[in-house]
């Protein structure tokens, strides 16, 4: 979709068939739902609640041609890259963090001319989201204005019509789909998160398809009883799978940390084997484990009780 | 007293956060230097982490690595959405934005983008994050980083994070109304801008560092004033308070 075509985003949204019922579904059927050449969002950020149970399955079924857009991208964006998943990125940052350094295999695929890098800031692409999830054509905002990222990206600028004032202008951004990790869901969809809301709201108001995962699925009547803690109404969501760890090694704030012990081993195996570690890497985890269960049992439930004690510890809930 | 060069950019960044209420801090040294600040001089200061956390306190030993996660929440006060807590910088509330880059210029543009040209470059870096919003919307812009002369380039081979542009006035034209980079704080002493032309100019010497070791470091010719004030070494109890933070060293 052309950035910021607001109506061709609305007619979408009104052919799309309604329900107010059942999400519940499996993994395989909802990510079923993603077409080649889609431009998929991913909720979370960087290593927080990064909906890895969706990513992995959307790999699992080889899918092609993607744009897939995350405000911060972490090394999910080496897995679609390595496997000739993914052209274009958007994003305002890619890697792990500091002690990890730069991606060696997105610096590979861009500099190669292989996929595109679409930066914004980050504020920038938030804002894409945010007036797509308004259901209008753009944003004004006084970020990117005078830098370079001006340049490479379909911003604008227009004088103020009440002010004079240069404003920088960002499209709506309307991704084809979202993926989301959450905390916890009912049944009909209806989305509730501890801690950190990242963008999650935002994409899943954009986007024209919505794919979730839950750590737990609730009662309806637990979440009419804290009405205030939904976060993403039900009608906004197509498809709801309960995956208890489904951002795992990623961190799902209060439930369980980061595993960096596991990121230090990714990164050790692409520096001594460049991209053919990743490849192993996605037959050992996406493709070696067909369920999320299978996946799990590969890193064992110490470990996955260690990262949930680390957790508690620092929400005060230990 | 002996301490490492990234120990002494830590204390001589959070020295800089006297007197101010609110920092917008990336991860790293920045955030030692707000914490180190906090638990000194400035013990009201109200550190905004971009992932989404306004007013944490970080427990020693366990500083965050990303922008976004729980280390980093660790008895905050709010965790607003990502947008939402950079409107706060866009709306003004925000008096300091620590920012560092892979390139920085002689009117304080930085890049963290690319190295070479854009869409064919040489070496392509992580990219901006937050790092252009923070340089764009709060009030005052220190830029944090080691001083080496591949790093204070005359130009940076992309402007992800706006300094003052092409010097003069050339940030307010461009509709950047609000907020200037104020310093710039190196292992080797504080920089600070000409008034009117926005070049770069020595304020300030670290304790051993010579007028010569900074222009040897730096890639372009800086406003080397008269006098030059030496700056205090790190004190004991600052750098006692940092290495309890990050005993590990992941940052220091």
């Amino acid at each position: 979709m052309k950035p910021g075509d607001f109506v061709e985003a609305r007619r979408r949204l009104e052919e799309k068939p309604r329900t107010s019922g059942e999400k519940l579904t499996t993994l395989m059927d909802a990510v079923g739902r993603v077409m080649d050449g889609d431009h998929v969002a991913i909720g979370g950020c960087l290593f927080s609640r990064t909906p890895l149970a969706l990513l992995m399955e959307l790999l699992r079924q080889r899918k092609r041609g993607l744009t897939i857009s995350r405000n911060l991208m972490c090394y999910e964006g080496e897995w679609f890259m390595a496997a000739g998943a993914v052209e274009t990125i958007v994003t305002s940052w890619f890697g792990i963090g500091l002690p990890w350094g730069l991606s060696k295999i997105m610096r590979e695929k861009v500099e190669g001319g292989v996929v595109r890098f679409e930066e914004w800031s980050h504020l920038g692409l938030g804002l894409r989201y945010r007036a797509a999830a308004m259901g209008v054509p753009f944003l004004p905002t006084l970020t990117m204005l005078g830098s370079d990222l001006m340049g490479v990206t379909q911003t604008k600028t227009m004088s103020c019509p009440f002010t004079g004032e240069t404003l920088c202008l960002v499209p709506a951004l309307f991704p084809d789909v979202a993926l989301l990790h959450v905390h916890r869901a009912d049944r009909l969809g209806n989305c509730v998160i501890d801690g950190y809301p990242h963008m999650d709201a935002d994409i899943a108001g954009a986007a024209t398809t919505v794919l979730v995962t839950a750590e737990k699925i609730i009662s309806e009547e637990e979440v009419r009883r804290y009405p205030d803690r939904t976060v993403i109404p039900g009608f906004v969501v197509d498809a709801l799978v309960e995956v208890p760890y489904g951002a795992f090694p990623h961190e799902c704030y209060g439930l369980y940390e980061a595993d960096f012990t596991h990121f230090d081993a990714y990164v050790a195996e692409i520096k001594s084997k460049g991209i053919r570690a990743v490849e192993e890497y996605l037959d050992r985890y996406v493709h070696g484990a067909p369920s999320h269960q299978e996946y799990l049992a590969l890193f064992g439930e110490e470990r996955l009780a260690r990262q949930a004690g680390y957790a508690r510890e620092l929400v005060g809930r230990s | 007293m002996s301490y490492s060069p990234s120990e002494l950019l830590a204390v001589t960044a959070a020295r800089q956060l006297f007197g101010v209420t609110s920092v917008f801090a990336g991860v790293g040294i920045p955030l030692l230097s707000a914490v180190l600040a906090q638990k000194t001089h400035a013990p009201g200061l109200t550190i905004v982490v971009e992932g989404g956390t306004i007013g944490p306190q970080i427990l020693p030993g366990r500083l965050p690595i990303s922008t976004n996660e729980m280390r980093g929440a660790y008895r905050a006060q709010m965790l607003p959405g990502i947008t939402d807590t950079f409107l706060y910088a866009q709306r003004g509330f925000l008096d300091v934005g620590f920012v560092g880059g892979a390139q920085i210029d002689r009117y304080g543009n930085l890049n963290s983008s690319v190295v070479g040209p854009f869409k064919t470059p040489k070496v392509r870096l992580p990219g901006s994050g937050g790092a252009n919003d923070i340089a764009s919307l709060c009030r005052q812009i220190i830029v944090v980083t080691m001083h080496e002369r591949r790093r204070f380039v005359p130009k940076v081979d992309f402007v992800t994070s706006p300094g003052f542009l092409n010097g003069g006035d050339s940030r307010s034209q461009s509709g950047l109304l609000f907020g200037r980079v104020s310093r710039i704080v190196t292992n080797l002493g504080i920089l600070g801008f000409d008034e009117q032309t926005k070049v770069v100019r020595l304020e300030g010497l670290n304790p051993g560092a010579s007028v010569k070791e900074v222009t040897e470091n730096t890639g372009f010719d800086l406003l080397i004033p008269d006098r030059i004030p030496v700056t205090k070494p790190p004190q004991e109890a600052e750098l006692d308070l940092l290495r309890s933070l990050d005993p590990e060293r992941n940052f220091l």
